[in-house]
């Protein structure tokens, strides 16, 4: 009894406890994703998330002291930011060629993005610090966090807003523009990509090769403008 | 591994440096990734140097994002004051930039003559 007392009380101060359910839970989510077929609404973050929430509640864990475990992941997000670089340098091309229709497209739905969701909450009632974690859910996670903080909104439910805005956007996408009529493969990409970030991004190269390359141009953009856009529309709803 | 690394860490820091010696509201990383992809543009072979690395790290994204995810039990009553509000704003919004956005590009497209099969 004092030897399993003993080793949850050391356990519970190291990181290496946490650090592992994170990698674990997020392991159980990805193969509910691949056992789907990859449908767009089994999305295994949002299914690591409720596992680990599950767990941190069953055995009475504070999320301070699940990050002490989860902070060495959660600091990768800087460096991956940084990385999306990469891709962006890789479709310069396709940017250059299409880059009127592009310009167009990221600053119509981005500040589409960001002026609803501020609107519809704020007319709603919710308060400013809420809004601020609210208005960049359409980048993609790494930047939308660091934008929520820097506006002084709760990186944590920033989080989860973008992953909701995720999964909402790849479910609807393809019903929505089929209902529009859209054929270009190209503009049906980009804004998905613009709109739902990677999850969108992930979803339009199911669906189309084209598409798929398209929003991921159009989720790297967005991350730039987004860091523009949110903090000055902020300035509208305060 | 450790040059590319090491470089994507280095421009990550020069963009924490820059945005808050001058205040910015823009973060750090986000900086550090124009200033990368700027320097691929200067720098020959720098793109080819970091990709593999970079390719590493983004193919494990979403797992990133879980630690943040979770903090949303230490903030379940905001969630439930304002669920509501949350889910109509993030249902309309999307919509909304989906379709805006994708109007947009084929409209723009088509007043530029700018095609889709080339």
């Amino acid at each position: 009894m004092t030897d399993a007392a003993l080793i949850w009380s050391y356990l519970s101060r190291e990181p290496l406890l946490w650090l592992t359910a994170t990698l674990l839970a997020y392991w159980v989510g990805d193969i509910a994703f691949r056992a789907s077929g990859r449908q767009p609404f089994i999305n295994p973050v949002l299914i690591a998330v409720l596992v680990l929430a599950l767990v941190l509640w069953s055995t009475g864990t504070a999320y301070p002291a699940y990050f002490e475990g989860a902070k060495f992941v959660h600091f990768m997000l800087g460096p991956a930011t940084v990385a999306l670089a990469v891709p962006m340098y890789g479709n310069l091309r396709a940017v250059r060629r299409a880059a009127l229709p592009m310009l167009a497209a990221l600053l119509a739905g981005s500040f589409t993005a960001v002026f609803s969701a501020l609107a519809i909450a704020w007319a709603m009632g919710v308060e400013p610090s809420v809004l601020a974690s609210l208005a960049p859910k359409s980048a993609t996670a790494p930047v939308a966090i660091g934008i929520s903080e820097a506006m002084g909104g709760a990186p944590t439910v920033t989080a989860v807003l973008v992953l909701l805005t995720g999964i909402i956007g790849a479910v609807i996408a393809t019903p929505l523009l089929n209902a529009l009529g859209l054929t270009d493969w190209r503009a049906r990409g980009f804004a998905v990509g613009v709109a739902a970030h990677g999850i969108g991004t992930a979803r339009a190269f199911q669906v189309h090769e084209t598409a798929g390359a398209f929003a991921g141009i159009g989720m790297g953009l967005n991350a730039v403008l987004t860091a523009l856009v949110a903090p000055w529309a902020m300035g509208f709803f305060n | 591994m450790i040059p590319a690394l090491a470089t994507i860490l280095l421009f990550q820091l020069a963009g924490e440096v820059v945005a808050r010696g001058l205040g910015l509201t823009l973060p750090g990383p986000v900086l550090g990734m124009v200033g990368l992809l700027a320097a691929f543009g200067l720098v020959p072979g720098l793109a080819a140097m970091v990709r593999p690395t970079a390719q590493g790290l983004l193919a494990h994204l979403s797992l990133l994002f879980v630690p943040a995810g979770v903090g949303v039990v230490a903030h379940m009553g905001v969630l439930r004051a304002d669920g509501l509000a949350l889910a109509l704003a993030l249902l309309v919004s999307t919509a909304a930039a989906i379709a805006v956005g994708a109007l947009t590009f084929a409209a723009v497209a088509r007043l530029t003559g700018n095609r889709a099969d080339d």
